[in-house]
Protein backbone atom coordinates (compact mmCIF):
# COMPACT_ATOMS: atom_id res chain seq x y z
CA UNK A 1 0.00 0.00 0.00
CA UNK A 2 1.31 3.42 -0.83
CA UNK A 3 1.72 5.95 1.92
CA UNK A 4 -1.76 7.44 2.41
CA UNK A 5 -2.41 7.16 -1.32
CA UNK A 6 0.72 9.13 -2.17
CA UNK A 7 2.40 7.17 -4.89
CA UNK A 8 5.24 9.60 -5.55
CA UNK A 9 7.22 12.33 -3.84
CA UNK A 10 7.41 15.06 -6.46
CA UNK A 11 5.72 18.09 -4.95
CA UNK A 12 6.08 18.57 -1.20
CA UNK A 13 2.97 20.74 -1.21
CA UNK A 14 0.88 17.62 -1.87
CA UNK A 15 1.69 16.38 1.63
CA UNK A 16 -0.13 17.43 4.79
CA UNK A 17 1.51 18.47 8.05
CA UNK A 18 0.54 15.11 9.60
CA UNK A 19 2.06 13.22 6.68
CA UNK A 20 5.28 15.22 6.80
CA UNK A 21 5.44 14.61 10.55
CA UNK A 22 4.96 10.89 9.89
CA UNK A 23 7.98 10.97 7.54
CA UNK A 24 10.06 12.78 10.17
CA UNK A 25 9.03 10.32 12.91
CA UNK A 26 9.87 7.39 10.65
CA UNK A 27 13.23 9.02 9.90
CA UNK A 28 13.90 9.07 13.63
CA UNK A 29 13.40 5.30 13.75
CA UNK A 30 15.90 4.90 10.92
CA UNK A 31 18.32 7.10 12.82
CA UNK A 32 18.52 4.27 15.36
CA UNK A 33 19.45 1.88 12.53
CA UNK A 34 22.11 4.32 11.31
CA UNK A 35 23.77 4.29 14.71
CA UNK A 36 24.08 0.51 14.88
CA UNK A 37 27.25 -1.33 14.15
CA UNK A 38 25.48 -3.12 11.31
CA UNK A 39 23.70 -0.24 9.57
CA UNK A 40 21.41 -2.31 7.44
CA UNK A 41 17.91 -3.74 7.66
CA UNK A 42 16.35 -6.16 5.15
CA UNK A 43 13.17 -4.14 4.63
CA UNK A 44 13.43 -3.51 0.87
CA UNK A 45 15.11 -6.78 -0.07
CA UNK A 46 14.27 -7.58 -3.68
CA UNK A 47 13.20 -4.05 -4.60
CA UNK A 48 15.03 -2.40 -7.48
CA UNK A 49 15.65 1.32 -7.32
CA UNK A 50 17.17 3.28 -10.17
CA UNK A 51 18.93 6.55 -9.45
CA UNK A 52 18.45 8.46 -12.69
CA UNK A 53 20.68 11.47 -12.30
CA UNK A 54 20.72 13.48 -15.51
CA UNK A 55 22.70 16.25 -13.89
CA UNK A 56 25.92 16.13 -11.87
CA UNK A 57 25.30 15.35 -8.22
CA UNK A 58 27.53 13.77 -5.65
CA UNK A 59 25.92 14.43 -2.31
CA UNK A 60 22.28 13.81 -3.08
CA UNK A 61 23.07 10.72 -5.11
CA UNK A 62 25.39 9.33 -2.44
CA UNK A 63 22.80 9.98 0.23
CA UNK A 64 20.06 8.22 -1.74
CA UNK A 65 22.40 5.37 -2.55
CA UNK A 66 23.34 4.84 1.08
CA UNK A 67 19.69 5.02 2.13
CA UNK A 68 18.78 2.42 -0.50
CA UNK A 69 21.63 0.12 0.47
CA UNK A 70 20.89 0.36 4.17
CA UNK A 71 17.36 -0.81 3.37
CA UNK A 72 18.77 -3.72 1.30
CA UNK A 73 17.30 -2.55 -2.02
CA UNK A 74 19.13 -3.32 -5.26
CA UNK A 75 20.31 -0.05 -6.72
CA UNK A 76 21.38 1.04 -10.14
CA UNK A 77 22.90 4.37 -11.01
CA UNK A 78 21.75 5.43 -14.42
CA UNK A 79 22.83 8.68 -15.97
CA UNK A 80 25.67 11.11 -15.61
CA UNK A 81 27.81 12.10 -18.55
CA UNK A 82 27.10 8.76 -20.20
CA UNK A 83 23.40 9.48 -20.13
CA UNK A 84 21.39 8.42 -23.11
CA UNK A 85 19.89 11.87 -23.57
CA UNK A 86 23.34 12.94 -24.70
CA UNK A 87 22.98 10.34 -27.46
CA UNK A 88 19.67 11.85 -28.44
CA UNK A 89 17.26 9.56 -26.62
CA UNK A 90 14.22 11.32 -25.24
CA UNK A 91 13.44 11.25 -21.53
CA UNK A 92 10.34 9.18 -22.21
CA UNK A 93 12.25 6.58 -24.22
CA UNK A 94 14.76 6.33 -21.37
CA UNK A 95 11.91 5.76 -18.92
CA UNK A 96 10.43 3.07 -21.16
CA UNK A 97 13.81 1.34 -21.09
CA UNK A 98 13.86 1.47 -17.31
CA UNK A 99 10.32 0.08 -17.24
CA UNK A 100 11.56 -2.92 -19.20
CA UNK A 101 14.02 -3.54 -16.35
CA UNK A 102 10.98 -4.05 -14.06
CA UNK A 103 12.03 -1.49 -11.48
CA UNK A 104 10.12 -0.50 -8.36
CA UNK A 105 11.30 3.08 -7.92
CA UNK A 106 13.15 5.73 -9.85
CA UNK A 107 14.89 8.62 -8.15
CA UNK A 108 15.05 11.48 -10.65
CA UNK A 109 17.50 14.37 -10.75
CA UNK A 110 17.20 16.50 -13.87
CA UNK A 111 18.20 19.95 -14.97
CA UNK A 112 14.72 20.49 -16.37
CA UNK A 113 11.95 21.51 -14.01
CA UNK A 114 9.04 19.08 -14.24
CA UNK A 115 11.06 16.09 -15.44
CA UNK A 116 10.06 13.90 -12.45
CA UNK A 117 6.38 14.54 -13.19
CA UNK A 118 6.84 13.53 -16.82
CA UNK A 119 8.67 10.39 -15.69
CA UNK A 120 5.79 9.54 -13.34
CA UNK A 121 3.35 9.73 -16.24
CA UNK A 122 5.28 7.08 -18.15
CA UNK A 123 6.20 4.50 -15.54
CA UNK A 124 4.39 2.22 -13.12
CA UNK A 125 7.30 2.72 -10.71
CA UNK A 126 7.31 5.09 -7.75
CA UNK A 127 9.02 8.40 -8.56
CA UNK A 128 11.01 10.45 -6.09
CA UNK A 129 12.19 13.91 -7.12
CA UNK A 130 15.85 14.39 -6.23
CA UNK A 131 15.96 17.93 -7.58
CA UNK A 132 14.55 19.24 -10.84
CA UNK A 133 15.89 22.43 -12.37
CA UNK A 134 15.06 25.46 -10.27
CA UNK A 135 11.79 23.85 -9.21
CA UNK A 136 11.81 21.46 -6.23
CA UNK A 137 14.03 19.30 -4.08
CA UNK A 138 11.58 17.72 -1.65
CA UNK A 139 13.91 15.35 0.24
CA UNK A 140 16.21 18.31 0.93
CA UNK A 141 13.28 20.17 2.51
CA UNK A 142 12.42 17.07 4.56
CA UNK A 143 15.95 16.69 5.87
CA UNK A 144 15.99 20.39 6.74
CA UNK A 145 12.73 20.02 8.64
CA UNK A 146 14.08 16.94 10.42
CA UNK A 147 17.23 18.77 11.49
CA UNK A 148 15.27 21.78 12.72
CA UNK A 149 12.76 19.54 14.52
CA UNK A 150 15.52 17.55 16.23
CA UNK A 151 17.26 20.69 17.36
CA UNK A 152 14.29 22.87 18.26
CA UNK A 153 11.73 20.26 19.32
CA UNK A 154 9.05 21.76 17.09
CA UNK A 155 8.68 23.56 13.80
CA UNK A 156 5.41 25.45 14.18
CA UNK A 157 5.89 29.02 15.29
CA UNK A 158 9.62 29.16 14.51
CA UNK A 159 10.93 32.15 12.62
CA UNK A 160 13.01 30.92 9.73
CA UNK A 161 15.05 33.20 7.49
CA UNK A 162 16.25 31.95 4.13
CA UNK A 163 19.14 34.02 2.86
CA UNK A 164 20.71 34.21 -0.57
CA UNK A 165 19.94 33.13 -4.08
CA UNK A 166 16.20 32.67 -3.73
CA UNK A 167 15.50 33.06 -7.45
CA UNK A 168 17.64 30.15 -8.63
CA UNK A 169 17.04 27.83 -5.70
CA UNK A 170 15.11 24.58 -5.97
CA UNK A 171 15.86 24.07 -2.30
CA UNK A 172 13.63 27.08 -1.69
CA UNK A 173 11.02 25.66 -4.03
CA UNK A 174 10.38 22.84 -1.58
CA UNK A 175 11.58 24.33 1.69
CA UNK A 176 9.28 27.37 1.69
CA UNK A 177 6.06 25.38 1.17
CA UNK A 178 7.25 22.69 3.60
CA UNK A 179 7.95 25.24 6.33
CA UNK A 180 4.59 26.90 5.73
CA UNK A 181 2.75 23.55 5.90
CA UNK A 182 4.45 22.91 9.25
CA UNK A 183 3.44 26.30 10.58
CA UNK A 184 6.74 28.19 10.58
CA UNK A 185 7.05 31.88 9.77
CA UNK A 186 9.29 32.36 6.75
CA UNK A 187 11.30 35.41 5.71
CA UNK A 188 13.46 35.51 2.62
CA UNK A 189 16.48 37.80 2.58
CA UNK A 190 18.30 38.65 -0.63
CA UNK A 191 19.34 41.45 -2.92
CA UNK A 192 16.52 42.27 -5.33
CA UNK A 193 18.51 40.74 -8.16
CA UNK A 194 18.42 37.32 -6.48
CA UNK A 195 14.69 37.37 -5.85
CA UNK A 196 12.08 36.36 -8.38
CA UNK A 197 10.48 39.23 -10.28
CA UNK A 198 7.34 38.67 -8.22
CA UNK A 199 8.50 37.71 -4.70
CA UNK A 200 4.86 37.44 -3.61
CA UNK A 201 4.54 34.14 -5.52
CA UNK A 202 6.98 32.57 -3.04
CA UNK A 203 4.27 32.43 -0.40
CA UNK A 204 6.53 33.73 2.35
CA UNK A 205 5.53 35.95 5.26
CA UNK A 206 8.10 38.61 4.57
CA UNK A 207 10.70 39.69 2.04
CA UNK A 208 13.70 41.64 3.27
CA UNK A 209 16.69 43.20 1.56
CA UNK A 210 18.72 43.50 4.76
CA UNK A 211 20.16 40.62 6.74
CA UNK A 212 21.00 42.90 9.66
CA UNK A 213 17.34 43.94 9.95
CA UNK A 214 15.93 40.45 10.32
CA UNK A 215 18.78 38.52 11.95
CA UNK A 216 17.83 39.43 15.57
CA UNK A 217 14.40 37.77 15.20
CA UNK A 218 15.36 34.50 13.56
CA UNK A 219 15.36 31.08 15.24
CA UNK A 220 16.77 29.41 12.14
CA UNK A 221 19.09 31.08 9.63
CA UNK A 222 19.12 29.11 6.42
CA UNK A 223 21.98 30.18 4.18
CA UNK A 224 21.77 29.27 0.50
CA UNK A 225 24.81 28.60 -1.60
CA UNK A 226 25.82 31.23 -4.11
CA UNK A 227 25.54 29.06 -7.19
CA UNK A 228 28.19 30.40 -9.51
CA UNK A 229 27.02 27.99 -12.19
CA UNK A 230 23.50 29.43 -12.16
CA UNK A 231 24.29 33.13 -12.04
CA UNK A 232 23.64 35.04 -15.21
CA UNK A 233 23.70 38.78 -15.69
CA UNK A 234 25.89 39.64 -12.68
CA UNK A 235 23.31 40.02 -9.88
CA UNK A 236 25.90 41.57 -7.58
CA UNK A 237 29.16 43.41 -8.29
CA UNK A 238 31.49 40.91 -6.67
CA UNK A 239 31.62 38.16 -4.03
CA UNK A 240 33.30 40.44 -1.47
CA UNK A 241 30.40 42.83 -1.57
CA UNK A 242 27.88 39.96 -1.31
CA UNK A 243 29.79 38.54 1.62
CA UNK A 244 29.85 41.93 3.33
CA UNK A 245 26.09 42.55 2.91
CA UNK A 246 24.54 39.08 2.97
CA UNK A 247 27.20 36.77 4.39
CA UNK A 248 26.71 35.24 7.84
CA UNK A 249 29.90 36.20 9.61
CA UNK A 250 31.55 36.35 13.00
CA UNK A 251 30.88 40.11 12.99
CA UNK A 252 27.15 39.51 12.59
CA UNK A 253 26.87 36.76 15.21
CA UNK A 254 26.13 39.16 18.11
CA UNK A 255 22.91 40.11 16.28
CA UNK A 256 21.64 36.54 16.46
CA UNK A 257 19.40 35.03 19.13
CA UNK A 258 21.49 33.02 21.59
CA UNK A 259 19.86 29.78 20.45
CA UNK A 260 19.55 30.52 16.74
CA UNK A 261 20.91 27.80 14.47
CA UNK A 262 22.56 27.94 11.05
CA UNK A 263 21.54 25.60 8.23
CA UNK A 264 23.03 25.21 4.78
CA UNK A 265 22.18 22.66 2.06
CA UNK A 266 25.85 22.24 1.06
CA UNK A 267 28.29 22.38 -0.45
CA UNK A 268 29.33 25.56 1.33
CA UNK A 269 31.31 28.34 -0.25
CA UNK A 270 33.46 29.55 2.62
CA UNK A 271 33.95 33.28 2.34
CA UNK A 272 30.82 33.78 0.23
CA UNK A 273 27.57 33.09 2.09
CA UNK A 274 29.29 31.95 5.29
CA UNK A 275 32.63 32.56 6.92
CA UNK A 276 34.46 29.64 8.50
CA UNK A 277 33.63 30.85 11.99
CA UNK A 278 29.90 30.45 11.39
CA UNK A 279 30.20 27.36 9.18
CA UNK A 280 32.07 25.53 11.95
CA UNK A 281 30.28 27.10 14.91
CA UNK A 282 29.98 24.31 17.50
CA UNK A 283 26.60 25.39 18.89
CA UNK A 284 24.94 27.02 15.92
CA UNK A 285 26.01 25.20 12.77
CA UNK A 286 23.86 22.12 12.04
CA UNK A 287 25.24 21.65 8.53
CA UNK A 288 26.64 18.17 9.21
CA UNK A 289 23.48 17.20 11.11
CA UNK A 290 21.66 18.00 7.86
CA UNK A 291 23.90 15.60 5.95
CA UNK A 292 23.17 12.85 8.48
CA UNK A 293 19.45 13.67 8.46
CA UNK A 294 19.47 13.23 4.69
CA UNK A 295 20.13 9.50 4.99
CA UNK A 296 17.50 8.99 7.72
CA UNK A 297 14.83 10.98 5.87
CA UNK A 298 15.49 9.27 2.54
CA UNK A 299 15.26 5.86 4.21
CA UNK A 300 11.90 6.95 5.63
CA UNK A 301 10.64 8.13 2.23
CA UNK A 302 11.70 4.92 0.49
CA UNK A 303 10.19 2.82 3.26
CA UNK A 304 6.85 4.62 3.30
CA UNK A 305 6.47 4.90 -0.48
CA UNK A 306 7.57 1.37 -1.27
CA UNK A 307 4.83 -0.09 0.83
CA UNK A 308 6.27 0.06 4.29
CA UNK A 309 3.23 1.35 6.01
CA UNK A 310 -0.18 2.68 5.57
CA UNK A 311 0.06 3.23 9.24
CA UNK A 312 -0.90 5.75 11.80
CA UNK A 313 -2.64 8.43 9.86
CA UNK A 314 -5.46 6.47 8.33
CA UNK A 315 -5.90 4.13 11.30
CA UNK B 1 -10.17 -2.36 14.41
CA UNK B 2 -13.52 -4.06 14.42
CA UNK B 3 -14.85 -5.44 17.67
CA UNK B 4 -14.99 -9.20 17.61
CA UNK B 5 -16.97 -11.35 20.02
CA UNK B 6 -15.18 -12.46 23.18
CA UNK B 7 -15.24 -16.24 23.63
CA UNK B 8 -13.34 -16.75 26.85
CA UNK B 9 -10.91 -15.25 29.30
CA UNK B 10 -8.04 -17.71 29.39
CA UNK B 11 -5.87 -16.08 32.04
CA UNK B 12 -6.77 -13.47 34.60
CA UNK B 13 -4.41 -11.05 36.28
CA UNK B 14 -3.40 -13.44 39.06
CA UNK B 15 -2.68 -16.24 36.61
CA UNK B 16 -0.58 -13.94 34.45
CA UNK B 17 1.40 -12.72 37.46
CA UNK B 18 2.05 -16.30 38.58
CA UNK B 19 3.17 -17.27 35.07
CA UNK B 20 5.56 -14.33 34.86
CA UNK B 21 7.03 -15.15 38.27
CA UNK B 22 7.49 -18.79 37.24
CA UNK B 23 9.11 -17.84 33.94
CA UNK B 24 11.51 -15.55 35.80
CA UNK B 25 12.57 -18.50 37.99
CA UNK B 26 12.89 -20.76 34.96
CA UNK B 27 15.07 -18.25 33.12
CA UNK B 28 17.39 -18.03 36.12
CA UNK B 29 17.46 -21.79 36.54
CA UNK B 30 18.22 -22.42 32.86
CA UNK B 31 20.96 -19.80 32.82
CA UNK B 32 22.37 -20.57 36.29
CA UNK B 33 21.74 -17.03 37.48
CA UNK B 34 21.80 -13.77 35.64
CA UNK B 35 25.41 -13.40 34.56
CA UNK B 36 25.49 -12.01 31.01
CA UNK B 37 21.71 -12.27 30.89
CA UNK B 38 19.69 -9.63 29.03
CA UNK B 39 16.03 -9.44 28.08
CA UNK B 40 14.70 -8.08 24.81
CA UNK B 41 10.95 -7.53 24.52
CA UNK B 42 9.18 -7.32 21.19
CA UNK B 43 6.90 -4.29 20.91
CA UNK B 44 4.08 -4.04 21.57
CA UNK B 45 3.41 -5.89 24.87
CA UNK B 46 6.42 -8.21 24.69
CA UNK B 47 8.36 -5.18 25.91
CA UNK B 48 5.98 -4.77 28.84
CA UNK B 49 6.19 -8.45 29.77
CA UNK B 50 10.00 -8.26 29.51
CA UNK B 51 9.97 -5.30 31.89
CA UNK B 52 7.95 -7.30 34.41
CA UNK B 53 10.33 -10.24 34.06
CA UNK B 54 13.28 -7.92 34.74
CA UNK B 55 11.52 -6.76 37.91
CA UNK B 56 10.80 -10.33 39.01
CA UNK B 57 14.40 -11.35 38.39
CA UNK B 58 15.53 -8.38 40.45
CA UNK B 59 13.31 -9.52 43.32
CA UNK B 60 14.81 -13.00 43.21
CA UNK B 61 18.47 -12.25 42.53
CA UNK B 62 18.83 -8.61 43.55
CA UNK B 63 20.29 -7.81 40.12
CA UNK B 64 18.66 -5.70 37.44
CA UNK B 65 19.47 -7.30 34.09
CA UNK B 66 19.68 -5.12 30.96
CA UNK B 67 16.41 -4.64 29.09
CA UNK B 68 15.87 -3.73 25.45
CA UNK B 69 12.86 -3.14 23.20
CA UNK B 70 12.73 -4.47 19.68
CA UNK B 71 10.46 -3.27 16.89
CA UNK B 72 10.56 -5.78 14.04
CA UNK B 73 8.71 -3.65 11.49
CA UNK B 74 11.79 -3.30 9.29
CA UNK B 75 12.32 -7.08 9.32
CA UNK B 76 8.81 -8.25 8.48
CA UNK B 77 8.33 -10.68 5.59
CA UNK B 78 4.85 -9.36 4.90
CA UNK B 79 5.24 -5.60 5.13
CA UNK B 80 3.56 -5.05 1.76
CA UNK B 81 0.39 -7.05 2.28
CA UNK B 82 0.09 -6.91 6.03
CA UNK B 83 0.95 -3.33 6.77
CA UNK B 84 2.98 -2.69 9.87
CA UNK B 85 0.92 -1.28 12.66
CA UNK B 86 2.54 1.82 14.12
CA UNK B 87 6.32 1.55 14.15
CA UNK B 88 7.48 2.10 17.72
CA UNK B 89 11.21 1.97 17.40
CA UNK B 90 13.98 -0.20 18.69
CA UNK B 91 16.04 0.57 21.76
CA UNK B 92 18.63 -1.95 22.84
CA UNK B 93 20.90 0.09 25.12
CA UNK B 94 23.58 -2.57 25.61
CA UNK B 95 26.08 -4.54 23.56
CA UNK B 96 24.52 -7.90 22.63
CA UNK B 97 27.90 -9.54 21.97
CA UNK B 98 28.41 -12.51 24.27
CA UNK B 99 25.07 -11.97 26.03
CA UNK B 100 22.49 -14.61 26.81
CA UNK B 101 19.49 -12.94 25.28
CA UNK B 102 15.95 -13.89 26.22
CA UNK B 103 13.50 -12.69 23.59
CA UNK B 104 10.10 -11.97 25.09
CA UNK B 105 6.79 -11.80 23.25
CA UNK B 106 3.16 -11.93 24.32
CA UNK B 107 1.66 -14.51 21.95
CA UNK B 108 3.57 -17.07 19.88
CA UNK B 109 1.61 -18.05 16.77
CA UNK B 110 3.14 -18.60 13.33
CA UNK B 111 6.68 -17.87 14.50
CA UNK B 112 7.24 -15.23 11.82
CA UNK B 113 7.62 -12.42 14.31
CA UNK B 114 10.29 -14.42 16.15
CA UNK B 115 12.07 -15.16 12.86
CA UNK B 116 12.19 -11.42 12.20
CA UNK B 117 13.30 -10.70 15.77
CA UNK B 118 16.13 -13.24 15.51
CA UNK B 119 17.39 -11.48 12.39
CA UNK B 120 17.10 -8.10 14.08
CA UNK B 121 19.10 -9.24 17.13
CA UNK B 122 21.73 -10.90 14.94
CA UNK B 123 22.18 -7.61 13.09
CA UNK B 124 23.19 -6.00 16.37
CA UNK B 125 26.01 -8.40 17.12
CA UNK B 126 26.69 -11.96 18.23
CA UNK B 127 24.90 -13.07 21.38
CA UNK B 128 26.25 -16.26 22.98
CA UNK B 129 22.71 -17.66 22.88
CA UNK B 130 19.14 -16.59 22.32
CA UNK B 131 16.18 -18.06 24.17
CA UNK B 132 12.49 -17.37 23.76
CA UNK B 133 9.90 -16.62 26.44
CA UNK B 134 6.22 -16.14 25.60
CA UNK B 135 3.19 -15.61 27.78
CA UNK B 136 0.94 -17.65 25.47
CA UNK B 137 1.77 -20.30 22.88
CA UNK B 138 -1.27 -20.77 20.69
CA UNK B 139 0.27 -23.22 18.21
CA UNK B 140 0.05 -23.16 14.38
CA UNK B 141 3.76 -22.63 13.80
CA UNK B 142 4.78 -21.98 10.19
CA UNK B 143 8.50 -22.05 10.97
CA UNK B 144 10.71 -24.36 13.05
CA UNK B 145 10.60 -22.18 16.16
CA UNK B 146 10.06 -23.51 19.67
CA UNK B 147 9.79 -21.45 22.86
CA UNK B 148 12.02 -22.13 25.86
CA UNK B 149 9.64 -20.62 28.42
CA UNK B 150 5.84 -20.63 28.10
CA UNK B 151 3.26 -19.05 30.40
CA UNK B 152 0.39 -21.11 29.04
CA UNK B 153 -0.29 -23.33 26.06
CA UNK B 154 -3.58 -22.36 24.46
CA UNK B 155 -4.91 -24.58 21.69
CA UNK B 156 -6.64 -22.32 19.21
CA UNK B 157 -7.98 -22.28 15.70
CA UNK B 158 -7.12 -19.92 12.84
CA UNK B 159 -10.61 -18.46 13.20
CA UNK B 160 -9.75 -17.27 16.67
CA UNK B 161 -7.58 -14.45 17.91
CA UNK B 162 -5.69 -14.68 21.19
CA UNK B 163 -4.90 -11.35 22.76
CA UNK B 164 -2.92 -10.29 25.77
CA UNK B 165 -4.06 -7.18 27.61
CA UNK B 166 -1.77 -5.52 30.11
CA UNK B 167 -2.73 -2.90 32.65
CA UNK B 168 0.08 -0.55 31.55
CA UNK B 169 -1.23 -0.38 28.00
CA UNK B 170 -4.84 -1.50 28.13
CA UNK B 171 -6.17 -0.73 31.58
CA UNK B 172 -6.74 -4.42 32.38
CA UNK B 173 -4.61 -7.53 32.59
CA UNK B 174 -5.91 -10.69 30.95
CA UNK B 175 -5.51 -13.14 28.11
CA UNK B 176 -8.66 -13.41 26.03
CA UNK B 177 -9.76 -15.42 23.06
CA UNK B 178 -11.96 -13.93 20.35
CA UNK B 179 -13.65 -15.07 17.20
CA UNK B 180 -12.16 -13.23 14.28
CA UNK B 181 -14.72 -10.91 12.78
CA UNK B 182 -15.13 -11.54 9.05
CA UNK B 183 -12.63 -9.45 7.12
CA UNK B 184 -10.29 -8.69 10.00
CA UNK B 185 -7.03 -10.44 10.69
CA UNK B 186 -5.37 -12.12 13.60
CA UNK B 187 -2.66 -10.23 15.36
CA UNK B 188 -1.80 -7.91 18.19
CA UNK B 189 -4.44 -5.58 19.45
CA UNK B 190 -3.73 -1.89 19.16
CA UNK B 191 -2.30 -0.31 22.29
CA UNK B 192 -5.04 1.07 24.47
CA UNK B 193 -7.33 -1.89 23.86
CA UNK B 194 -10.36 -1.89 21.65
Amino acid sequence: MPFNNHKHLIDIAEYSDAEIMKILETAQLFSEVNQRRIKKVPTLKGKTIVNMFNEPSTRTRSSFELAEKRLSADTLNFGGSSTSTVKGESLIDTVETLNAYKIDMVVVRDKHAGAPRIVSEHTPAVVVDAGDGKHQHPTQALLDLYTIWQRKGAIAGLRVGIVGDIAHSRVCGSLIPALKIMGAEVTVVAPGTLLPARPDVLGVDRVSYSLDDVLPELDVVYMLRIQNERLEGAPFPNLDEYHRLFGLTKQREPLMKPDAIVCHPGPINRGAELDSYMADHPNRSVILDQVYAGICVRMAVLYLLLGGADNGLSA
Amino acid sequence: MSTSPLKAVIMDEAAINRAITRIAHEILERNSGCENLALVGIVTRGDLIAKRLVEEIEKIEGVRVPLGNLDISFYRDDYETNFAPEVHGTRVPFDVDGKRIVLVDDVLYTGRTIRAALDAVMDMGRPSRIELAVLVDRGHRELPICPDFVGKNVPSSHEENVRVFLKEADGRTSVEIFDIAPGSRAGSAPLGGE
